[in-house]
């Protein structure tokens, strides 16, 4: 396993200073993983649609599905009661542009494939439906992936002890339903001298901590850099970002959880009825890809909390750690801790013989 | 311009067909009515409250209406089995047998697509999924090919049969070189549908229980087996109520294609039994809990007992000739078959992929009221959609209903 990490550095850090796009963790030279060559990688990462040689093509697609769409459903408008409030005169004017908002939200496109200037689009129209719903502002960022960025995390067995602060954090951070009490994170607890045995773990304690005779760890999503999951939606509502994060279209989703039979660590969730977060609780920094308000109905996961990791700060479960277990960085900054970490450290990552090639670590002082 | 005017006496003949009838006739479909209406007062339930009215959870994700759609693939992808022997090996017997098989296929279709559709979470944005104005994952998601090959079954289900009666139905003789190459196809075809239906499961690695290379073929064994057998049902009922003719012979030839299959069934049972408890790993924990319980937890034992059971039962009782040509001993293991298979090729597959979690957690799933309510809401519509195919064809066949009957 300690081999496998260092194949990751040779072939992949090492080369992506300059070439970020063309890392692949999984250390086989003959391409097996398909994102050897930087070409592949961006059709494995992106999708073809978004393939740099097509992109008059993504042009051209995008153009004919919009308007055939508009077409298609000219005829349906007529009955549609979206359309019979805006066309009204008695109605005021807020009912209008609401009823106008929904109407293009709902006929929106895929966000992998909108143009920057379609996602703006998108984001002023969330941001003011839910200006014209509650009467507060919310800041949404449709930021996308850096260059010469890609996110990594490192988790210290050692020091964590399953204070679950991390748990809370990102159930705020992230809006996440409270009624069903959705959590990203898991913290097993695991007796000492059984090593890591998941079967006899306990992943919902409600005792004081750290319990005598036991250790923790920490599972979320691992954003792997061949997420089985990705490849399942039949309608591309998830992928991988160029930075590594693998991310939910909230809006494109259709709900068929292929994905979650798909994921081998448990990391997605679904809303299985309409989220609910006290408008008081309602975190109003949000991003497109992140923690912006879900619909009942759809898968979503931990996106390394994107709004906060593309501004250049820490997630919230890791700025939360109260013994600092949690550790994340930029693998392609050769200065940065989770490089030090992986260079320093015996790390390894769970089920790696499914070739799913997680960016989360873990590790022992 | 004449085929349009055929059509529209056809499409007007059979409305007429289809609403008249003897009084057992009304009350069935009154019944399957009934039961259509409160599945879809709870479907709409589910509509309001989401999924959460359901069984499902985080931690077994699909339940019920996945089990019944990938058992019901099966029952559709049966038809073949009447369908090639009677047009592309030219066997007379089966010939009265391949429209109602092929009927059947049709209504299992649509249940398919029904199951799939109350399980999603967001049917109303559904269009994503179109090609052309949504984004169709091709080829990469195995359901973007089930999409496809269910979609082509079904028409190929519904465009042979149409052909043959709307030819029929003008008193004129189909042109074998019209249909065959469609049923040539559909023969492959078939396959097709329960082989990417099977590759649906079993090219997840998360899940070992479903990533085994027999999953795809022993969809295929149970499919031929439990297909059949409802078709042996169906037509022993058809023949009972209706002027319809169908011989003893054809029966006798289904039966040995339920017998064959089901034994094969029963041999890739043994395998996979063999492989997962003769030296269990990790990876054998789902099959654990499928028969035998894990930590307690033991929703699944009744089920998969009994049809285990009811599986060796049938398949003995049937690969005797002598008990096999009793009709009634036929009927009552045809049944029992189907059942044994509904309950391995449903829920006794689909639920144990989900447990233990991928980190060992044990959650059992139990369907809930509005769960069943709107899987037997589905089952009654699939019946319905038989029922009027059924009338409509048999009347064709036998001749009662023919264009410009009445004037002539």
């Amino acid at each position: 396993m300690g081999d496998s990490t260092k194949k990751w550095f040779s072939l992949n850090l090492g080369n992506s200073n300059t070439k970020p796009s063309g890392s692949c963790g999984c250390g086989n030279p003959s391409g097996g993983c398909g994102s050897h060559n930087s070409e592949n990688a961006d059709v494995n990462a992106i999708g073809e649609e978004r393939h740099k040689d097509g992109f008059e093509q993504v042009f051209d697609v995008k153009m004919d599905r919009r308007s055939a769409f508009k077409k298609l459903t000219a005829s349906l408008m007529v009955g549609a009661g979206a359309v019979t409030t805006s066309c009204s005169v008695i109605v005021g004017e807020e009912t209008k542009e609401k009823a106008q908002i929904d109407w293009e939200e709902q006929f929106k496109g895929n966000y992998k494939l909108m143009s920057d200037e379609e996602k703006n689009g998108t984001v002023d129209r969330l941001v003011r439906s839910y200006q014209l719903r509650t009467g507060k502002t919310i800041s949404l960022s449709s930021k996308n992936a850096e260059e010469d960025v890609l996110f990594g995390y490192a988790f210290n067995i050692s020091k964590c002890q399953g204070y679950m602060d991390c748990v809370t954090a990102c159930v705020e951070e992230n809006n996440q339903d409270r009624s069903s009490q959705m959590e990203y994170i898991r913290i097993h607890e695991m007796k000492d001298g059984k090593g890591f045995n998941f079967n006899e773990a306990d992943d919902n304690y409600y005792h004081e901590v750290p319990a005598e005779g036991h250790f923790y760890m920490g599972t979320q999503c691992f954003h792997c850099d061949n997420p089985p999951c990705v490849e399942v939606c039949p309608v591309q509502a998830t992928w991988r970002e160029d930075d590594g994060l693998v991310v939910v279209d909230y809006d494109w989703c259709v709900g068929c959880r292929y994905c979650m039979a798909a994921c081998p660590y448990d990391g997605r969730r679904f809303n299985w009825s309409t989220p609910e977060v006290p408008e008081e609780e309602v975190n109003k920094n949000q991003h497109y890809l992140g923690n912006r308000m879900r619909k009942k109905g759809v898968v979503e996961k931990c996106t390394f909390c994107v709004q906060r990791s593309r501004a250049g700060k820490n997630p919230a479960c890791v700025e939360a750690c109260p013994t600092g277990a949690r550790i994340f960085g930029n693998l392609l900054d050769p200065d940065s801790t989770i490089r030090w970490v992986l260079e320093n450290k015996k790390v390894f990552r769970l089920k790696e013989d499914l070739g799913t090639e997680p960016k989360f670590w873990y590790f022992m002082d | 311009m004449r085929r349009l005017k055929v059509f529209g006496s056809l499409v007007k003949d059979s409305l007429d067909v289809i609403t008249h009838g003897s009084k057992k006739y009304h009350i069935w479909m009154a019944f399957l009515t009934f039961v259509m209406l409160v599945g879809m007062y709870c479907y709409s339930v589910q509509l309001e409250h989401g999924l959460s009215v359901t069984g499902m959870t985080d931690r077994v994700s699909w339940g019920l209406y996945i089990s019944n759609f990938t058992f019901l693939v099966g029952v559709a992808a049966a038809a073949v089995m009447l369908v090639m022997p009677t047009y592309v090996l030219k066997d007379i017997d089966f010939k009265q047998a391949v429209l109602i098989g092929e009927g059947i296929a049709v209504a299992a279709l649509i249940m398919c697509l029904a199951f799939v559709i109350a399980d999603m979470g967001g049917p109303s944005v559904l269009w994503h999924m179109i090609p052309g104005i949504g984004v169709f994952n091709f080829p990469n998601s195995m359901l973007t090919w089930d999409v496809l090959v269910l979609n082509g079954y079904l028409f190929l289900n519904i465009s042979i049969p149409f052909y043959i009666l709307f030819k029929h139905y003008q008193g004129k003789k189909s042109n074998s070189k019209v249909y065959i190459p469609g049923a040539l196809l559909s023969v492959f075809w078939a396959v097709g549908i329960h082989l990417v239906t099977a590759f649906l499961y079993q090219g997840l690695q998360a899940r070992p229980f479903w990533n085994n290379a027999l999953l795809g073929p022993r969809f295929l064994a149970s499919a031929f087996a439990a297909g059949p057998a409802l078709i042996i049902l169906v037509l022993a009922i058809i023949r009972t109520f209706t002027v319809f003719k169908i011989k003893n012979k054809t029966l006798k030839k289904i039966a040995m294609v339920v017998t064959v299959a089901a034994q094969i069934n029963l041999i890739m049972l043994a395998s996979e039994l063999f492989k997962e408890f003769y030296a269990p790993t990790h990876h054998s924990e789902s099959a654990y809990y499928l028969f035998f319980g894990l930590d307690g937890k033991t929703a699944l034992l009744p089920w998969i007992w009994t049809s285990i059971s009811l599986n060796v039962l049938a398949t003995v009782t049937l690969t005797f000739h002598k008990l096999r040509n009793n009709s009634k001993v036929l009927y009552f293991a045809c049944f029992i078959l189907f059942v044994a298979i509904w309950i391995e090729k449903g829920f006794g597959l689909i639920v144990p992929g989900f447990i233990p979690g991928p980190y060992g957690k044990i959650v059992e799933y139990t369907p809930t009221g509005i769960e069943i309510g709107v899987t037997l809401g589905i089952w009654a519509l699939g019946a319905f959609v038989f029922t009027m195919l059924a009338k409509t064809a048999i009347k064709i066949e036998t001749g009662a209903l023919r264009y410009r009957k009445k004037e002539s």
